[in-house]
């Protein structure tokens, strides 16, 4: 019992990174259609940019604002830079761009930084966390904790601020909002933006588990496709949700069945993708779309 | 319209003549790559029948070229069956598989399509490394290349190279005819509005599950034709990078284009390797520039932008290759009511 | 009487389809004009140019001020307010949330109060159903928000396309009513419907559109009279 209650937290640990991810993919899916699969290439480099900040000396928190502020502006860049060219592209082109935006991302930090992995720091003790006999590892706690504010801080933007709104908006019915005044390329470049920061966040709380290295958020990627695929891609909430359920599966899965070794280490993440895709393709919170015919 | 057919046609028979041509002026590595060029553009064009005349997106078609690879590679192995015979029978085993692929995928569209024939295309090699009893596990079989027959003088890779050109010219002719005929009016149809289609008494269920089986038997012929040209087939040569090259190579050409799978082919053939030539530091971020680059200048691919190209010179729209895709969201949201 | 938006020459593109062969005409500030023909005529074309939805030679011009180069966001923020075919409504956000958006465009930001109680004053219904899905409002609540969104803009010149559209009679003339009342207060209204009876009652100024050219043009009560409009649009 004590173990399961482990392995559901720290379960919930990485699910938080999976839905950090995850929502990051469904922000942007909502309001263009485009998958964006150079999230988690994005994601490792902002990472490596705090690591290269914190390598300079700086504080871990200064470091981590900093970096998600770089991530902010490195999203809003992207977005009106590289993706705005061939926004009114046929779909699969633009997911063309993505595809060639991962591997430049990928080759660009083996080359600045090596393929060579490297410790990142976690802010967190290393001391566990005990209640009665139930141990908590420190960096899974916190990591829930920074997820959680991450989100919180998110919905709150969304729900109570007019620029929140205007997003949105944007991404709901983009030819209305352009009817009351909306900029809505602006709209995206800043969805882009904070699509990014949300990656940067997942990145920097696997770094510490996983070591950094080019390939960090390979993994991480398929995971947050399933989380994703399991909350629904047009729903931002239930892609969290989707992120935390897949996190516990995969490690409830990993402690208690044992014929799941390293070498089918995806086999969870493709097996839940394929049975919410027979089942009910748009996810648990998607809602189907209504066409006009 | 026999006017303008007749310079088309000389055109490619001129094409073909210098593609003959070949083998007696290239060293046989260029002969190798050039024989991976027709093998690419075969699968590809199996590809393009899905995603671009048919609009169903495939991230997948990675594990057909397994399939077609691995069946080769084990009736030449284990069964000492002539290479010639593995790939009719690929062909049609992948056939098969496509059919029973599509029926399910009928319930899925666009983003959830092309998320399940990803995750296809992940677990490919751990399947290929599970059955290693068949498979010969991670560490693959080795083929030998066969030799030309009736004693031609012909190094083996020049033989492959007519090999794969012949199955090309084939498989493209015999596409060609199926593309712009009933039934490629009846896909795109499909594509473009499935409803309507419906309405109009075209049984959607049987052509979307045939174009997958046919799609699938394209890329499972190349993937055949290619155990015998790389004299060998291993599980990581098939992951999910091969799907993703496949589909970059399908977008470059041009989607609903035959001629564009050759051009696709072409890039992802020669690309990587002037990246490398052009950076080896990091050749994949050369790579990713051109992708970019092209999909900036030629947003409906090569074929797309020679055909635009066209009309502006030639001022009238060229006869018979559709447009390119837009999932039926897409379509959807920009599509503009007049009044 | 000045003339707040003039239109010369309009021709207006889908891809390479003409859809209007040069219009031209002028709208007075402070009336309701309408713009009438069947479908395909034209008229929600002539909107969206204004709107600079699509593409266009030609000139107009609002309050003096060239439109051409400009993105519909700007046209908004000049205070030209649409309320497009279809009512263009924001299905997923509440009610208030679709007014509040309303006055994104505006120049000056202020408080919105007034203008909340403004536009619940028009549709009371409305105000009962504030923090409601707006896709969950009846067609005509719906028509009602799209006229008070248009209205948050506080807008100069409201542009409204078929308000009458798959609306019961007796809900059309409500809406009908309250345009009247808006006009009154300032607003110049340009309307587009295929409802000529009504359009003809309200508006002062009429524009009958054929296949994208003006063919008729002038006051409504001497084109109310004319025999071609009473049996081509008003059926008897």
């Amino acid at each position: 019992m004590d173990i399961l209650i482990q392995q559901i937290v720290s379960g919930l640990a990485t699910g938080g990174i999976y839905a950090s991810l995850a929502l990051a993919l469904v922000m942007i899916y909502q309001a263009t259609d485009v998958v964006n699969f150079a999230q988690g290439e994005l994601a490792m480099f902002a990472t490596y940019v705090c690591w290269t900040l914190l390598g300079a000396g700086m504080p871990y928190w200064a470091a981590f604002l900093s970096t998600l502020v770089i991530a902010f502006a490195g999203g809003v860049v992207i977005e009106r830079v590289i993706i705005r060219p061939v926004e009114n592209a046929p779909i699969l082109s633009i997911v063309m761009v993505t595809l060639g935006l991962l591997v430049i991302c990928n080759s660009l930090a083996g080359w600045i930084w090596t393929y060579v992995q490297k410790p990142f720091p976690s802010p967190f003790s290393s001391t566990p966390f005990k209640v009665g006999n139930i141990v908590f590892g420190a960096h899974d706690l916190g990591q829930i904790q920074v997820t959680l504010l991450v989100l919180l801080c998110i919905y709150l933007f969304f729900r109570f601020t007019p620029l929140g709104l205007a997003m949105r908006a944007a991404a709901h019915n983009p030819v209305s909002s352009r009817l009351v005044g909306i900029r809505v390329g602006w709209m995206l470049a800043l969805g882009w933006g904070l699509a990014s920061v949300f990656g940067a966040v997942a990145g920097m709380m696997v770094a510490p588990v996983l070591t950094l290295e080019p390939n960090l958020m390979g993994g991480v990627q398929i995971y947050a496709f399933a989380a994703a695929t399991l909350g629904g891609f047009t729903s931002p909430g239930g892609a969290v949700l989707g992120g935390f359920i897949v996190g516990v599966v995969e490690n409830l899965v990993g402690t208690y069945v044992s014929f799941i070794g390293t070498e089918l280490k995806f086999t969870v993440a493709l097996a839940m993708i394929i049975v919410v895709l027979l089942v009910k393709p748009t996810g648990l919170f998607g809602s189907t779309v209504v066409k006009r015919v | 319209m026999s006017t303008s057919r007749l310079p088309r046609l000389l055109g490619l028979l001129a094409l073909l003549a210098v593609a003959c041509a070949l083998p007696f002026a290239l060293s046989n590595f260029r002969l190798f790559q050039f024989s991976q060029v027709y093998i690419y553009a075969i699968a590809i064009l199996g590809l393009n029948m899905l995603t671009g005349y048919n609009g169903q997106f495939s991230l997948g078609h990675g594990a057909f070229y397994a399939v077609g690879a691995y069946v080769s590679a084990i009736m030449m192995d284990r069964w000492n069956v002539a290479y010639g015979w593995t790939i009719p029978v690929a062909g049609v085993l992948c056939l098969i598989i496509g059919f029973l692929f599509g029926l399910p995928a009928l319930r899925l569209e666009g983003l959830y399509l092309a998320l399940a024939t990803f995750s296809l295309a992940l677990a490919v090699p751990q399947i290929l490394k599970y059955f290693e009893h068949w498979t010969g596990g991670s560490q693959g079989i080795v083929l030998t290349k066969p030799s030309a027959p009736f004693g031609l003088r012909l190094t083996p890779d020049q033989w492959l190279y007519f090999v794969t050109l012949a199955v090309l010219v084939l498989l493209f002719w015999l596409g060609a005819n199926l593309l712009k005929g009933r039934v490629g009016r009846a896909i795109v149809a499909i594509r473009d509005n499935h409803i309507a289609a419906e309405a109009m008494g075209i049984d959607t269920a049987l052509y979307k599950s045939l174009v997958f089986g046919v799609s699938a038997a394209y890329t499972g012929v190349a993937g055949a034709l290619s155990a015998s040209v790389i004299a060998f087939v291993a599980p990581d040569s098939f992951n999910v990078f091969l799907s993703v090259t496949l589909l970059i190579g399908s977008v470059i050409g041009g989607l609903a284009s035959i001629s564009g799978a050759v051009f696709g082919a072409l890039f992802i053939q020669f690309v990587p390797n002037w990246a490398q030539d052009i950076s080896k530091a990091a050749p994949w971020a050369i790579f990713g520039i051109f992708l970019i680059a092209f999909m900036y200048l030629m947003p409906f691919g090569i074929a797309g932008g020679i055909r635009r190209l066209w009309i502006r010179v030639a001022g009238a729209p060229v006869q018979g290759e559709g447009r390119g895709v837009s999932s039926p969201a897409h379509t959807t949201t920009r599509m503009e009511e007049s009044s | 009487m000045s003339v707040l938006l003039e239109v010369q020459e309009l021709e207006a593109f889908y891809g390479r389809t003409k859809a209007l062969h040069g219009v031209s005409f002028s709208i007075v500030n402070g009336g309701i004009t309408t713009i009438l023909g069947a479908n395909g005529a034209g008229k929600t074309t002539t909107l969206r140019a204004i709107s600079r939805m699509v593409r266009t030679t030609g000139t107009i011009r609002f309050e003096s001020k060239p439109l051409e180069g400009k993105a519909t966001e700007d046209v908004v923020q000049l205070g030209i307010a649409h309320a497009p075919e279809g009512r263009g409504t924001f299905v997923h956000l509440t009610v208030e949330e679709n007014l509040r958006l309303g006055a994104w465009g505006r120049r000056e930001r202020g408080r919105l109060t007034d203008d909340f109680e403004r536009v619940f004053g028009y549709f009371p219904v409305l105000r009962e159903r504030r923090r409601q899905a707006a896709g969950t409002l009846s067609g005509g609540e719906q028509q009602m928000l799209a006229v008070a969104r248009a209205l948050m803009l506080r807008p100069r010149l409201l542009l409204l396309d078929e308000p009458s559209l798959g609306l019961a009679p007796l809900v059309v003339r409500e809406i009908f009513k309250i345009l009247k009342t808006i006009n009154e207060t300032g607003v110049t209204i340009l309307l587009v419907e295929q409802n000529a009876a009504l359009a003809l009652d309200l508006a002062d100024h009429v524009f009958l559109l054929e296949t994208g050219r003006v063919v008729m043009d002038g006051p409504s009560d001497v084109l109310r009279q004319d025999d071609t409009i009473r049996r081509a649009y008003l059926g008897y």
